[in-house]
């Protein structure tokens, strides 16, 4: 195959990801984007065969037939609730492969010299560099996710300082690996790769578990930079490119979903938040004097019978019992009593951004009645029930009058202004960022404690 | 005690002091009732059901005058234009007159009531305390009179409140703007809220805010550190740079809104002038203005009091007798707070004035041959006193001092990223080299690709394209595959496995994820 006709290939498949891209920015294109993507992939995989690059193609064949099986099982295999997990350690594979590449591209023997011979070997430290710290920071992310690890931030002294010494460090072994000798080179390398996988441990494990999704996000951007630094290692056009676009749009996703948190990005992606003031476990003043008032399932029951609008805030804890299913059942019944029922979605409700989306939508419910944080925010006072399903930061209002709050100034869903709250919630503990909630200790909040999923089975079955 | 009933000689007057449910309530508090023929006919109550509630029916005005010992009326006394007697004069000396007298604007009827040497009771001067909500009839009246103001502007507005969608096209809603959200006003509000209109109103008094809101109106602010709650439940007057900031904020609004109720009327006082000649000229042609405030000469420059005028296409209606125009209610009303009033004043049957009594000796204003209404006495007001706004200000302030101050920050910091960036474009340009610089193009043009395309995505997505975007950034494996060569055959591989696992998985699990959105 000529090499003008692997560039060509390598051009279609580039916009066949942009394409992809673009198409997955709305519902009704969705798939088709979806489509483009694989379509892209298959073009630049083919071309690149065909292109006479690849030295042994069995190996190749062998190596992909595995890969391919792999992912095909997890992605068969995993529940919906799993999501944000497998999407973390994906990223981690991206990191890795990006490492690899780097350090083979290394000792490839080259023709290169002078200034080119320099760019390629910083392009390399760079290429690692990155490749590194994806992989390690999207293991941590992917075990916090995963509640192997606590959600709440290890914040060293001085971690900042750390962060800049280990990058000023990586900086120096770079220098040393360009200049050095290439027995010592290998070994630079091997170190600066040391040194990146550190640093994306310790800054993830800095970052509390609110931020999760943004840091998922944020991952994804990365992971897309390593490819971009590999494709110039490689010199290769279409890695650049879907680098870039990788990296550039997972960078604007996680900046969207800072703004939805009223949070600064630079803040987030510093890690530490909610421990500025040293106090993780801000109990609230409501707590002392008054008590949360349980509720019943026969209760609940009775209350959205009668009224005439519900709207459902799900949370985290709706995903962990896989209660969606559930809540479609109540919905259903609800809508066909001609009970309006609604479903608020708060940015970052779950662990992932449109978490609750994805859950909602595995349950068939239609999306139309599924409605986002500004849209839904004024409907609150003219609502009967609200039906807080595991959702905890996303529904306290010390966010916007507790200054001492860690997640103030963070917009929340402000359910508090329908005329009864119910909040399911296994007990009194606090959410992920680990805040007290005094929408609990309200009158008109009633609490019914249990798993969300049983509680619900009772008043579905009680509803029928 | 016998209570004497008038017929209103005022023009155009349609009401009626007491209502036959009144009639029966007073009877049975021990009074007897005794009313003027035909005083009721025009608000439809009949003599019939006057008498068969209990009441005498006398054949003139004179027997009232002269046998009743407490007179209930509505409007001031005036100068009857058919036998040209002034009925202040037919006040006997040991009887009660209880009507509206507004004694701030009528000192020589209050004069010559005084003459006479009976009382007077003004019932425009019940104070606004919780005690005395019961007897309050200007906020009955303002309830009424809110709520005509909307219909009598509907009726002069050539087009439908409520906005709609229909076969032969969309009509757009009604705005509405209320100035002085009262109670006058806020009757206002509901009433156009319910037929349909958008609704906006203003008020000097911040607490009032909620009120409006909880009508389900939009509430106009002025930013400016002042509260307009002033005694008795009113408002006070403002100062000027406040003024001059509302009077922006209304040349603003006249622009848009299709009709403006006015309802700043100060008691005893000239109303101020809020709509000027100017601003009702740059209303859309075929707007209404309903000046509540007209008695008191109109908030509005052009008003004719008592009139509807029209001015440049804009129907300007200073009707100062809107409770009058729903005469069955409005009467019902006032004799239900009268009723009220006069158990109040007569608590055994027997007219007892305590002029110690915060609501007795408030709206007494002649007895004895004296004039004893005092304009200058503080008024009680049953609202709480709203908080000044002062802490809502200094927090802006801060806030405005802190944005400012970013805002500077943020000029640096943006000065230096930029000079960094172009030093770093030069250098670029000096030392890389050609093939380098194309990557480099490339590598910048797909970065604002990728900002253009994910800009907009919708939140419902993030999931999906996350997953997509790491299947793609799988493309790393081409990198693999480029060196699955030679000696080094194992690290390739490895990457080119890791990598496949990352591609298949991705657009799988995105795929799978897709075929659950659905509508």
């Amino acid at each position: 195959m000529p090499e003008g006709l692997l560039t060509v290939s390598y051009i279609v498949a580039g916009v066949l990801f942009i394409l992809s891209l673009r198409g997955l920015s709305n519902q009704e294109t969705a798939s088709r984007g979806n489509l483009c993507g694989v379509a892209g992939m298959i073009i630049a995989v083919l071309a690149t065969i065909l292109g006479g690059r690849v030295g042994s193609i069995g190996t190749l064949m062998v190596v992909m037939l595995v890969g391919g099986g792999i992912g095909l099982i997890v992605a068969r295999r995993v529940a919906m609730t799993e999501m944000p997990e497998l999407v973390a350690i994906l990223h981690s594979f991206v990191g890795v492969a990006a490492v690899l590449v780097g350090i083979v591209s290394h000792m490839e023997p080259g023709s290169l010299s002078g200034t080119e011979l320099l760019i390629h070997e910083i392009e390399i430290v760079l290429g690692v560099f990155i490749g590194a710290y994806t992989f390690t920071g999207s293991v941590i992310a992917f075990l916090k996710l995963r509640g192997s690890i606590g959600g709440k931030p290890l914040t060293l002294p001085l971690r900042h300082q750390l962060n800049l010494l280990l990058v000023l460090i990586s900086v120096l072994f770079g220098a040393w690996f360009v200049n050095g000798s290439p027995e010592e080179q290998l070994m630079y390398l091997l170190i600066i790769i040391a040194i990146a996988g550190l640093l994306g441990i310790h800054m993830i494990m800095a970052i509390g578990g609110a931020d999760m999704p943004v840091v998922v996000s944020m991952l994804n951007s990365y992971s897309g930079w390593a490819a971009a630094s590999a494709g110039f290692m490689l010199s290769n056009d279409l890695l650049i490119i879907t680098g870039a676009l990788v990296g550039s749009s997972g960078a604007i996703l996680s900046y969207i979903m800072c703004r939805g948190m009223n949070r600064s990005f630079i803040s987030v992606i510093a890690g530490g938040f909610g421990v500025a003031e040293g106090t993780i476990a801000v109990v609230s003043k409501e707590d002392d004097g008054k008590e949360a008032q349980s509720t019943s399932a026969e209760e609940t029951a009775d209350l959205l019978r009668s009224s005439k609008q519900v709207i459902v805030v799900p949370g985290y804890g709706m995903a962990v019992a896989q209660a969606q299913h559930i809540v479609h059942e109540i919905t259903k019944n609800l809508r066909s009593r001609n009970v309006s029922v609604k479903f608020a979605i708060h940015p970052v409700a779950g662990r992932l951004p449109g978490h609750m989306n994805v859950l909602l939508a595995e349950a068939n419910l239609p999306y139309d009645i599924v409605f986002e944080m500004d849209e839904i925010n004024s409907e609150f006072n003219a609502t009967d029930v609200v039906l807080v399903i595991g959702a905890n930061d996303i529904v306290n209002p010390g966010a916007l009058d507790d200054e001492s709050s860690p997640i103030f100034g963070m917009p929340v869903l402000e359910v508090w202004d329908a005329k009864t709250v119910i909040v399911l919630k296994r007990s009194m503990a606090t959410g992920y960022s680990g805040v007290g909630n005094p929408l609990y200790f309200r009158d008109n909040t009633r609490m019914l404690f249990g798993d969300a999923k049983e509680s619900l089975n009772k008043v579905a079955a009680l509803l029928n | 005690m016998i209570i004497g009933v008038l017929k209103e000689i005022h023009p155009g007057e349609r009401r009626v002091a007491m209502a036959p449910s009144v009639v029966k309530q007073s009877l049975k508090n021990g009074h007897s009732v005794m009313i003027e023929q035909g005083a009721g006919v025009i608000a439809n109550f009949t003599d019939d059901q006057y008498e068969d509630s209990g009441a005498e029916i006398v054949e003139n005005a004179y027997q009232v005058w002269k046998r009743a010992d407490v007179i209930l009326k509505i409007r001031a006394p005036e100068e009857n234009h058919e036998t040209g007697e002034h009925e202040a004069e037919l006040l006997r000396k040991d009887s009660c007159l209880i009507c509206l007298l507004n004694p701030g604007r009528n000192s020589e009827l209050l004069e010559m009531l005084a003459n006479t040497g009976g009382t007077a009771i003004a019932v425009d001067q019940i104070p606004r305390i919780s005690r005395a909500q019961s007897m309050d009839v200007l906020s009955s009246m303002a309830n009424i009179s809110g709520y005509r103001a909307v219909t009598e502007a509907a009726h002069h507005f050539g087009r439908l409140f409520t906005g709609q969608i229909t076969a032969a096209g969309k009509i757009p809603p009604a705005k509405v703007l209320v100035i002085g959200a009262g109670v006058a006003g806020l009757s206002a509000v509901g009433s156009a809220q319910s037929l349909g209109a958008i609704v906006r109103a203003f008020d000097t008094r911040t607490s009032v805010r909620e009120e409006v809101q909880s009508m389900g109106a939009e509430y106009l602010e002025i930013k400016f550190e002042e509260d307009g709650a002033g005694s008795g439940g009113y408002a006070k007057t403002m100062s000027k740079e406040f003024i001059e900031a509302e009077m922006k904020l209304f040349a603003e609004q006249a622009k848009e809104v299709n009709i403006i109720i006015t309802t700043a009327a100060i008691p005893g006082k000239k109303s101020p002038i809020l709509i000027t000649k100017e601003m009702v000229e740059s209303m859309i042609p075929g707007s209404v203005i309903v000046d509540l405030a007209a008695e008191g000469g109109g908030n509005c420059e052009l008003t004719i009091p008592g009139e509807t005028c029209v001015h440049k296409k804009v129907t300007i209606i200073g009707l100062t007798d809107l409770p009058s125009r729903l005469p069955t209610q409005a009467s019902q009303l006032f004799s239900n707070n009268t009723a009220k009033l006069i158990q109040h004043l007569c608590p055994d049957a027997k007219l007892n004035l305590d002029l110690d009594d915060e609501i007795t000796g408030a709206i007494t204003v002649v007895h004895d041959g004296k004039v004893i209404w005092d304009p200058e006495k503080p008024k009680p007001t049953a609202e709480p006193v709203a908080q000044p706004l002062k802490q809502e200000t200094l927090v802006t302030e801060d806030h405005a001092k802190l944005s400012v101050k970013e805002s500077k920050n943020g000029f640096w910091l943006k000065l230096l990223t930029w000079t960094f960036a172009a030093g770093l474009v030069v250098l670029l340009g000096f030392g890389g080299s050609s093939e380098f610089l194309s990557h480099i193009t490339v590598f910048v043009l797909a970065c604002f690709v990728g900002y253009m395309v994910v800009w907009n995505v919708s939140p419902s997505l993030h999931t999906p394209l996350m997953s997509v975007t790491n299947a793609i950034s799988g493309i790393i494996v081409i990198g693999g595959m480029t060196h699955l060569s030679g000696d080094q055959i194992i690290l390739p591989a490895v990457a080119v496995l890791i990598a496949t696992v990352n591609i298949v998985g991705g657009f799988l699990v995105t795929s799978r994820m897709l075929e659950m959105f659905q509508k």
